[in-house]
């Protein structure tokens, strides 16, 4: 055949035009999961061990054959600690890219820009991260632990051990707020008295007037929800003084972003903290999940932390789910995740509750020595008891609200 | 009486705080009409340099007062050779040069030492007391660095030749180039220093504060603040932007809580500068350094 220009045009163009359709094809054969975390900025503390986590889950997922026989693959975005890039690349997620399921969000504020987005493009969405709880979304599952698991454990065994008087130092938003008010309210119902309560703006560096305040009130100890690296000065400061070995701390937060390693160990030992995960779980799978980590990142790998885990944990619940259901697809896959669906991870047994999206866990307390967490006490299969008291999506699946936004009493709890 | 020694302490710790991070952007700025807005960044340069330094077993106090004011001052060189001398007499231009050059060097710090960074650093002196109160020694420590340091700053302008060419040059650079002085070098030369200073500040504040990539942020703020309440002197302007607005900051933190204290301060200075728009040394000090 002779080969004129002409022809010899048309076919590669044809096979030009015919490549990339090929390609998408085995693309979009993948199953889509889309993963919005802050990989930079202020929040990058928390959020990169959390991305570590979610890669290591879709490889864990493919390796060991993918679901329904498509491999997963990741989509993954950065939102830079800026509010308006979540709610960009949820769109993108849930409409380009079509994502079976979106894990996203770390501040409560970037979850509550993304929750509205993802309902209604009827996109199946996981938040891995402690919060204040009270969100009641049948859409939205909520697997980080809540006040009634992680603050109602540390508050009485804090109280047993150092005394009745607390002193309440908590960040300026609405994490803060609403967990200073369940703090509150667990020191009260536990019989101790509450002496102050300040809230601190996130670029707060010099605690020196609040450190004054707190030896003027000589509480028992000081309970803690402060965010972010500004605040990492106020434990900084506060032991500076010499006041960490007169007036103890307990937190909600020192932790979760590995501040334990921003500070020296005699300025960080003796501070008491709970959360659904620490390194020292002593179970086979989470020795088995940390050698693994270690194998793939190096001994330079990020110190494990609730956040990070449940990222981990998160993606797995989905996985089972839809293997479970048979299908990607959005309702049955919720229908099998809130059969009581549950997985064995590192940090324990997690199981959905099906009243409130949210999760079931163990929970744990810790003490720290030498920038590293002793677990001195824990409790099996919490239940998320502070969102079931508002939440019921049993009797009424059709809700997306976040009932805690005004705080507990709005809410009908005092 | 212990209640009145130890929150004026922290007064005065809190003013003197303000002026440290302050001086090295007061040079720049004072000096040169560049408004440098990576200098939270210059500050965060110090305390990683410690921080780094410390982790490989050099002793804090070299790298909190040698390395840290080294590093930084010559990485402030650097700068002013590539990017800063293009841009004299063109304010809005080198604000957006520099911060660019902001999220160059959060980036360039995440990328290599990643997110966060350990440490074992903590501070490294005693405690005093004050009755039934306590306060941290390295504080006052602080507070004796911060007064030395201005002397030091006045001293060099005042005293030494580098100064008084300085202060020359910047007053009438073609004089000064007509009477055989080589401007570009003074500039960069006060460039260096001004970022030096400020890598010093960063350093002392590593043990007292938390040191991240991204830290820079919450200082620059406070930094510009007072140095633009200041006015145009850059010792005398530093301090009294501090004193006011430290004090302001201070005393409300203390009666209200910490919330209202940052709303004091930056209406304060709203109201200063309604007042003075030259800032504190545009009406008063005005021959002053």
């Amino acid at each position: 055949m002779k080969l004129s220009r002409r022809h010899f045009v048309m076919g590669t163009s044809a096979l030009a035009l015919a490549a990339p359709a090929t390609i998408a094809r085995a693309q979009s054969d993948n199953i889509k999961f889309a993963s919005i975390l802050d990989l930079s900025g202020g929040l990058d503390i928390y959020g990169a061990p959390m991305a570590e986590t979610t890669k290591l889950a879709i490889e864990d997922i493919n390796a060991a054959g993918g679901l329904l026989g498509r491999e997963v693959e990741l989509k993954m975005y950065d939102a830079q600690s800026t509010i308006q890039f979540y709610t960009q690349f949820a769109t993108q997620a849930a409409a380009g890219d079509k994502a079976a399921t979106v894990h996203a969000g770390i501040t409560s504020a970037s979850r509550e820009a993304i929750r509205p987005t993802l309902a209604r493009f009827k996109t199946l969405y996981f938040y891995n991260t402690q919060y204040e709880g009270g969100v009641c979304d049948y859409n939205n599952f909520c697997t980080g632990s809540t006040p009634a698991q992680t603050v109602a454990k540390v508050v009485p065994y804090a109280m047993n051990k150092w005394g009745k008087k607390v002193y309440i130092v908590a960040a300026d938003y609405n994490y803060g707020q609403i967990t200073a008010q369940w703090m509150q309210k667990f020191v009260a119902e536990n019989g101790g008295e509450t002496l102050d309560v300040e809230f601190f703006p996130l670029d707060v560096t010099n605690f020196g007037p609040t450190i004054n305040k707190i030896q003027t009130a000589k509480p028992d100890m000081v309970i803690s929800a402060l965010v972010g690296g500004a605040h990492v000065s106020f434990y900084r400061q506060y032991a500076a003084a010499g006041m960490l070995k007169e007036i103890p701390i307990a937190s909600t937060t020192f932790g979760v972003g590995n501040e334990q390693k921003l500070i020296s160990a005699e300025e960080g030992n003796g501070i008491i903290a709970s959360y659904g995960y620490f390194e020292g779980i002593d179970s086979g799978a989470n020795k088995d999940f940390l050698t693994r980590l270690e194998a793939k990142l190096g001994a330079g790998r990020p110190v494990m932390n609730e956040l990070a885990i449940r990222s981990y944990e998160g993606a797995m619940l989905w996985a089972e789910a839809v293997k479970a259901a048979g299908t990607i697809d959005r309702e049955p896959v919720i229908e099998a995740l809130r059969s009581g669906l549950s997985y064995d991870g590192p940090s324990g047994k997690v199981t959905i509750d099906s009243q409130t999206n949210h999760c079931s866990m163990n929970v744990y307390i810790g003490e720290l020595a030498n920038q590293e967490w002793n677990i001195v006490e824990s409790f099996e299969n919490q239940p998320p008891a502070d969102t079931q008291l508002v939440c019921d999506l049993n009797e009424n699946p059709n809700q997306s609200t976040f009932l805690f936004e005004n705080g507990l009493e709005a809410a009908g709890i005092k | 009486m212990d209640l009145v020694v130890a929150v004026l302490f922290q007064l005065v710790y809190g003013i003197a705080n303000l002026a440290l991070i302050s001086l090295g952007l007061a040079i720049i700025f004072g000096m040169m009409r560049v408004i440098n807005l990576a200098h939270g960044e210059f500050l965060m340069l110090g305390g990683y340099t410690v921080v780094v330094a410390t982790n490989a077993g050099v002793n804090i106090w070299i790298a909190m007062l040698i390395l840290a004011p080294l590093v930084v001052g010559l990485i402030g060189v650097i700068v002013e050779r590539l990017l800063i001398r293009w841009l004299y007499g063109r304010m809005v231009d080198t604000l957006l040069a520099t911060w660019g050059l902001s999220l160059l060097l959060i980036g360039l710090v995440t990328s290599i030492f990643g997110a966060s960074t350990g440490t074992t650093i903590s501070p490294p002196l005693g405690i005093i007391r004050i009755g039934d109160y306590s306060a941290s020694g390295y504080e006052l420590f602080l507070i004796g660095v911060t007064v030395v340091l201005f002397i030091a700053v006045w001293a060099t302008l005042k005293l030494t030749k580098l100064g008084l060419v300085a202060r020359g040059t910047m007053q009438n650079p073609e004089m000064s180039a007509a009477l055989g002085v080589s401007n570009t070098r003074i500039y960069m030369i006060t460039f260096g220093l001004g970022a030096a200073v400020t890598g010093l500040a960063g350093g002392l504040l590593a043990p007292v504060t938390g040191v991240l990539p991204t830290i820079g942020a919450t200082y620059i703020a406070k930094a510009f603040i007072t140095v633009i309440s200041g006015g145009a002197s850059i010792l005398a302007g530093t301090a009294a932007g501090s004193i006011l607005l430290g004090g302001v900051n201070g005393i409300f933190a203390f009666i209200t809580g910490p919330t209202i204290g940052e709303v004091a301060l930056l209406v304060s200075a709203i109201i200063l500068l309604r007042l003075l728009p030259r800032g504190i040394t545009g009406r008063f000090f005005r021959k002053s350094l």
